[in-house]
């Protein structure tokens, strides 16, 4: 992030708002050393439904084991769905979710989701504390979006928000591990996936030295 | 024939073409069909051409989906600067601990299901494998770098198998536990065309970490052993006609299996008999004598991107498909292979991860085709070009004799593909050079293409106990699907009974997307495409002979017949684009006595 987004979004008043998201639940310093691939993360501010301020690569990302979805609170075919599936894992994620694992619900529709939507559709949709519902500047989003895989080489359906709303994107920040799968995966299997980024928990075996 | 100076040309063609209008195309392309002048792809994108006059060889790429570290164009290479490297003969070795009929964990082994027929199968011989990280050159003018393979070869030592001799082979996970980047160190091995028990099979769902090893029970009988007699000829018991040649084992870890892959965890399995006996000089009056030893081929076709540092780069964040834009065969970019003036058999297989090819010499030689996916075919057919979705295989033979020494001849690819979801259906001329052959000696020739091969087993749809109905889709919100579910490796979405025949109907309901989709443990024959029957001539000549893998171009609907034989335990059947396979289009289907 630089000086003047900082600026624009009127945020050098309150820098320590940062400070609380930069360590786990374990005090180890998530900020300290940066993956393999930071650079190619964004470091947009967004906020939470807390309409705390966070910055995506800094607070949100390094060194974690992230799980990221996209929905709008507006998209009602399909997202109450999908949604209570992610709240189905984070259950069996038991409660690891914002310490070792991270939950993040982007939404697609910035201008409508302000952190007072996002704050009642995260209690609607029965989110338990530590999976994040984040909201921020529309074209920062779409960026966002591109840079995770979510989009169409046709122009048309890539405007198409519910195009974006059906695949979680996880990883290992850390390792540069990253994956995907659908939303609508049997909960169950999404968790294992997400403990099969644990690393060295569930990675046993002999390593590089 | 150089390329050095050539414009590109498209050969336009409809936006979206089905698989009989592909078909169509290849037969008329090198012919003058209409051309552009202006370069213009059926989107209306220019192409961006460089056809390697600066030595670069690229492709035209319109890789609008690499946002992640995959360069749209990787640094440039002189082609033909180094040969094609063709992986040992793997050779047998002696195992400790023992291999066992249930796994042996406290030994070290990951946990499977006991060996099915373990004792009537007992195997003769075993082999040591170890999935293992090590310097690889990609190209000279990159730097040497880690990549994963096995026992220190990516692609790995070939494998060379007898019908009638089981073996066994031990993959070791030797893999950096700690590893950091695209690809994950817990891996499964599967043989892609086996007639494999389910706990070899290489189940996507059930890899294995660091530290560990898996034995793989390979029985090498013929499909229809249960149920044919012992064939005369080759003393095999067996339907003979079912006789599978050219296989390859790669890495099928779910959600992983297109980074495993692309880090190198391929490899050539051959099979042979007393027929296709791996002997040009068989003495065997009923022996093929094709093409053998040096001059009988693999070759495993990959697109590779690589970074400003010219280090491997891939997009793991792609879910449609990746596409790179340098060419490598047996894990090296455009190389050359100096050959004599004889007979070839090269065996093609499409390694992925997502790229179709079409394939030409540029002397406009015909290939003489004798296989599909690894089966010989009942004669040999002659094609202008070849046609290879992922995994898919042919074998081909290419007789030099025709050429002076000096003569260079290129292995081109004019297939036009601008995304993962599939080819545009231009036809680009001349393509890139993936492959140089050098024209440089004199050799005998005892090897012959006999004038009939294997017949094919016949089909009787009335033995079709059920027809399964399987629609690849990608659902409105951006996931893959199989009739409108995504994979769950737990979930069982077939159960067949062993012993029996099934007509499955694989219809893609995408505008734009091609699927090759591959069904485990079984050859299938294609008995319909998009309405039209196999007895009135209805399949093209591609798809006429067994096959594994059947590439559904967008909207085709294409209908197989498969028994499912000798083997019980869970299968499945995925999109082998490999990027769609690890976004869950894949079913599992078990197998129950």
């Amino acid at each position: 992030m630089n000086r003047r987004d900082m600026l624009t979004e009127g945020l050098l008043a309150t820098p320590l708002a940062f400070a609380a998201l930069s360590q786990d639940a374990q005090g180890r310093a998530t900020g300290s050393v940066r993956g393999p691939r930071a650079d190619y993360f964004p470091n947009f501010i967004l906020r939470t439904q807390d309409n705390k301020p966070v910055r995506f690569y800094d607070d949100l990302v390094q060194g974690k084991i992230v799980i990221f979805n996209f929905f709008y609170a507006r998209c009602e075919e399909t997202c109450p769905a999908t949604m209570a599936n992610l709240a189905r894992v984070q259950e069996l994620l038991g409660g690891r979710v914002g310490f070792d694992y991270h939950m993040y619900s982007i939404t697609l529709d910035p201008r409508h989701d302000s952190p007072r939507v996002l704050k009642d559709y995260a209690r609607m949709h029965g989110a338990k504390p530590g999976w994040l519902f984040l909201t921020g500047k529309h074209d920062e989003i779409d960026v966002l979006r591109h840079k995770l895989g979510y989009s169409d080489p046709d122009a048309v359906r890539d405007k198409d928000k519910a195009r974006h709303i059906g695949v979680i994107r996880y990883g290992n920040e850390a390792m540069d591990r990253w994956a995907a799968c659908p939303v609508e995966m049997n909960p169950q299997r999404i968790a294992e996936s997400i403990h099969w980024m644990d690393f060295p928990k569930t990675w046993p075996g002999k390593t590089r030295t | 024939m150089s390329n050095n100076d050539q414009k590109a040309k498209t050969e336009k063609s409809k936006r979206t073409l089905n698989r009989r209008e592909l078909l169509k195309l290849g037969a008329m392309a090198g012919s003058a069909a209409i051309v552009t002048s202006k370069g213009f792809h059926a989107s209306g994108q220019r192409l961006r051409i460089n056809y390697g006059g600066g030595g670069s060889g690229s492709f035209p790429l319109c890789n609008d989906r690499c946002y992640s570290n995959c360069p749209t164009i990787s640094p440039p290479v002189t082609p033909f600067m180094a040969a094609l490297a063709i992986p040992p003969v793997a050779q047998p070795s002696q195992l400790t601990p023992a291999p066992t009929l249930a796994a042996n964990t406290a030994g070290g082994e990951a946990p499977r299901a006991n060996h099915q027929r373990w004792t009537e199968f007992l195997p003769a011989v075993y082999y040591d494998f170890h999935a293992q990280e090590f310097n690889h050159s990609f190209h000279p003018q990159y730097p040497s770098q880690p990549v994963w393979g096995y026992n220190g070869y990516a692609p790995g030592p070939v494998i060379k198998a007898r019908y009638g001799t089981p073996i066994l082979v031990r993959v070791h996970n030797d893999l950096p536990a700690n590893h950091i980047g695209f690809g994950d160190p817990r891996i499964v091995t599967h043989l892609h065309g086996g007639h494999t028990a389910s706990e070899s099979d290489g189940f996507a769902g059930e890899f294995y970490s660091s530290g560990l090893f898996k034995d793989h029970h390979y029985p090498n009988i013929l499909a229809g052993y249960d149920t044919f007699g012992v064939d005369p000829i080759t003393g095999l018991r067996g339907d003979t006609r079912e006789t599978e040649g050219f296989l390859f084992y790669h890495d099928h870890r779910v959600d992983f299996t297109a980074a495993n892959n692309y880090k190198g965890l391929q490899g050539f399995y051959l099979m042979f008999d007393p027929l296709d006996s791996d002997n040009e000089n068989d003495p065997n009056p009923a022996a093929f004598r094709l093409p053998s030893g040096q001059y009988d081929i693999p070759m495993i076709f990959n697109d590779k991107s690589f970074g400003s540092n010219k280090i491997l780069a891939f997009d793991d964040f792609n879910l449609d498909g990746f596409i790179g834009d340098q060419f490598l065969v047996n894990g090296a970019i455009q190389p050359y292979l100096q050959v004599a003036r004889r007979k070839y058999r090269f065996r093609l297989v499409n390694g992925g991860p997502s790229r179709f090819y079409q394939f030409f010499l540029s002397s406009g030689q015909n290939f003489t085709r004798i296989s599909s996916d690894g089966n010989l075919l009942p004669a040999p057919i002659t094609q202008q070009s070849v046609t290879l979705g992922v995994a898919e295989r042919v074998d081909v033979i290419v007789d030099f004799s025709q050429y002076p020494i000096g003569t260079q001849v290129y292995l081109q690819n004019r297939m036009e593909q601008c995304n993962g979801r599939g080819p545009t259906g231009n036809t680009i001329s001349p393509g890139v050079n993936v492959l140089r052959f050098d024209v440089t000696s004199n050799a005998a020739d005892p090897s012959r293409v006999p004038a009939t091969l294997r017949p094919l087993p016949s089909v009787d749809t009335s033995q079709a106990v059920t027809t399964r109905y399987w629609k690849f889709d990608n659902s409105r919100n951006g996931q893959w699907t199989v009739n409108d579910r995504v994979f769950d490796i737990n979930r069982v979405d077939a159960t067949v009974r062993k012993g029996t025949a099934e007509i499955w109907d694989l219809k893609n309901e995408g505008r734009d997307w091609s699927h090759p989709i591959h069904i485990h443990l079984e050859s299938f024959q294609v008995i319909s495409v998009n309405g039209n029957y196999w007895n009135s001539g209805g399949v093209p000549q591609d798809d006429t002979g067994r096959k594994d893998v059947i590439t559904l171009g967008p909207r085709d609907e294409v209908q197989v017949f498969i028994r499912f034989r000798e083997w019980t335990g869970k299968y499945v059947m995925h999109c082998h684009n490999q990027i769609h396979e690890d976004h869950a289009m894949m079913i599992r289907y078990d197998v129950v006595p």
